[in-house]
């Protein structure tokens, strides 16, 4: 268990991280979301031991990050901000190194290193120099760095950032096969990757949490869930046929698209395929929203700014 | 507790000296030393025509050698890893700071300690050709390296205040520079109008040249190796938290 008490750093006079308290339980995919600058890759610069908060502290599974700093940090594994990795060494030199300082010798650290370099498919570039391999290969090997012992925190800043498609889905399975009993805590820009991978988020804007949810209570909370857009051939026309419903709120139409937004009272999808019908009126498609994060995390962060 | 401490320096220091000659710089460092020790001692030192079978031509120019070439393998020290991020990696191992500040000076001590050894080939040059006494040699080398550590230590220290090895490099030449000439009037003159009489000589005391040059003629003081290991010392701790401070930046 993490529990964050009141965590807060001060660069100076700028305030990063401003009073954050949570509590992650194990089997946790945590998310960190929020504009740059916000003090996300600052609160796990402070988590994992590196920077010692101004205010407040961390306690990691009983281990807290000030006092404790040495026995937190054997348990905790982290990528940082951009992965970076002795770029002179190869590959094994490398996670050689990884391997004794996690205190593993002889045949343990053998085991440790061939599993994560298994896991991570690196096993045709142990003999490279780090800095000849693509992107994609040295944040792989950032990640085996931080899996290597096994922890039971994994602190992953920006695991996925500049990858390609496949590698960030590679990356994805991997975060969720590591969750099962730890605690993962990751930061990301890609909205859609809160919504893929992690079962808890939290916005977090100019140092301070705004948001802390599932990612459906987050989609919850946009004006889009259980909006109805529709494409058809008149949009103007059947607008104003649906605003009338006493379901509806309010019609948008947006590059011929109509988006009809709920009222709360009765169910809105069914009330426009009636009145269509109705109508006969003849439409192209039509789907039933979930919510959209992009649009939640502008309403939250904005807020904030204003 | 120690058992862990000397794995974790030893863990350190292999990754440092494997750094080292993973690139060029390790055998182009080690080829620029032996050249220019090589040069000093011939030419300037005037070794053959001096006719006396020691090495003191040879160790009289070490300090000038190391004011340049030592703040050259010590400004990488800390300004790279910085530069890199790769600090960030270090120091959230279970790895101790003071632990890596220990390690990372050792490796690069050590490594200073092979380029000293290769010189071996004018130990061997003056055994040729008289009768040294290879004790006082001996003592010359060991209060060489100490001396190396000196500047070394200071190198390590300004290299954390900064992520730009140039700026490092360049402010540890300068302090380098400082220690060595601390008892020379160019140094001390300044000085004289604002600081007292025990002072001065304090400052004086500090010289680098003043504590070598009786190494370098054989006399082996252990009160001159012990000041170099009290400089050493001194500048790790100072290295210990500069790093404390200027790694958030
Ligand atoms: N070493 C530093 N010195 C001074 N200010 C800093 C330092 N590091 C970060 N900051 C400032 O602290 C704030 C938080 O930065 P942080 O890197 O934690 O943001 P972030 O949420 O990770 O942003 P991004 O999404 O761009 O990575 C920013 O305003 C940043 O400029
Ligand atoms: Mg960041």
């Amino acid at each position: 268990m993490i529990e964050a008490k009141s965590l807060t750093r001060r660069y100076g006079p700028l305030l990063a991280v401003d009073r954050i308290s949570f509590t992650v339980e194990p089997g946790t995919v945590l998310g960190f979301l929020g504009p740059n600058g916000a003090g996300k890759s600052t609160t796990m610069k402070m988590l994992t031991g590196f920077l010692p908060p101004t205010e407040g502290t961390a306690v990691i599974f009983g281990h807290d990050i000030i006092t404790d700093s040495l026995a937190a940090r054997r348990i905790m594994g982290y990528l940082p901000e951009g992965a970076p990795l002795y770029g002179e060494l190869t590959v094994a030199q490398f996670l050689d190194f990884t391997a004794r300082a996690r205190g593993l010798r002889g045949r343990q650290a053998e085991r440790a290193i061939a599993g994560s370099v298994d896991r991570l498919t690196l096993g045709e570039v142990l003999p490279q120099t780090i800095e000849t391999l693509s992107k994609g290969f040295k944040r792989r090997v950032g990640l085996a760095q931080a899996i290597l012992h096994d922890p039971r925190v994994l602190v992953l800043d920006e695991p996925t950032d500049g990858l390609d498609p496949n590698q960030k889905h590679q990356v994805r399975q991997l975060i969720r096969d590591m969750a099962e009993d730890r605690i993962v805590i990751i930061s990301t820009h890609i909205l859609e990757e809160v919504d893929a991978l992690c079962n808890r988020a939290m916005i977090i804007a100019s140092g301070r949490l705004l948001a802390d949810d599932t990612p459906q209570g987050l989609l919850r909370r946009s004006r889009y869930n259980g909006a109805v857009t529709l494409a058809v051939d008149d949009a103007q026309v059947v607008a104003s046929k649906l605003s009338e419903l006493p379901e509806a709120a309010e019609v948008e139409i947006r590059r011929g698209r109509l988006t009809v937004f709920p009222s709360g009272r009765g169910n809105l999808f069914d009330a426009i395929n009636r009145r269509l019908t109705e109508h006969q009126i003849r439409i192209d498609e039509i789907q039933l929203e979930g919510g959209r994060l992009d649009e939640v995390f502008r309403s939250i962060t904005m807020e904030e700014a204003a | 507790m120690s058992q862990q401490f000397s794995g974790n320096l030893g863990t350190v220091l292999r990754r440092e000296l494997a750094s080292y000659f993973a690139t060029p710089v390790a055998y182009v460092f080690i080829l620029i030393f032996l050249i220019m020790a090589a040069a000093f001692t011939f030419y300037l030192g005037g070794f053959f025509e001096r006719e006396i079978a020691d090495l003191e031509p040879f160790f009289r120019f070490h300090p000038w050698l190391y004011l340049f070439l030592v703040p050259a393998i010590g400004m990488r020290l800390w300004a790279e890893e910085r530069k890199y991020g790769t600090i960030e990696l270090l120091l959230t191992l279970p790895i101790t700071a003071t632990e890596a500040v220990i390690a990372k000076f050792l490796a690069a001590w050590l490594f200073i300690g092979l380029a000293l050894v290769l010189t071996f080939p004018i130990w061997i040059t003056v055994n040729m050709l008289g009768d040294p006494d290879n004790g006082v040699i001996l003592a010359a080398y060991i209060g060489s390296w100490f001396m190396a550590g000196g500047f070394l230590a200071i190198s390590a220290c300004l290299s954390a205040l900064t992520r730009n090895q140039v700026v490092a490099f360049i402010l540890a030449v300068v302090v380098c520079f400082l220690f060595l000439l601390s008892g020379l009037p160019m140094v001390l003159d300044p000085f004289r109008a604002i600081l007292p009489q025990p002072m001065l000589d304090a400052i004086a005391n500090l010289s680098f040249l003043v504590h070598f040059s009786s190494i370098s003629r054989g006399v082996i003081d252990l009160r001159d190796v012990l000041y170099f290991a009290l400089v050493i010392g001194f500048w790790l701790i100072a290295n210990r938290i500069v790093l404390e401070i200027k790694k958030a930046s």
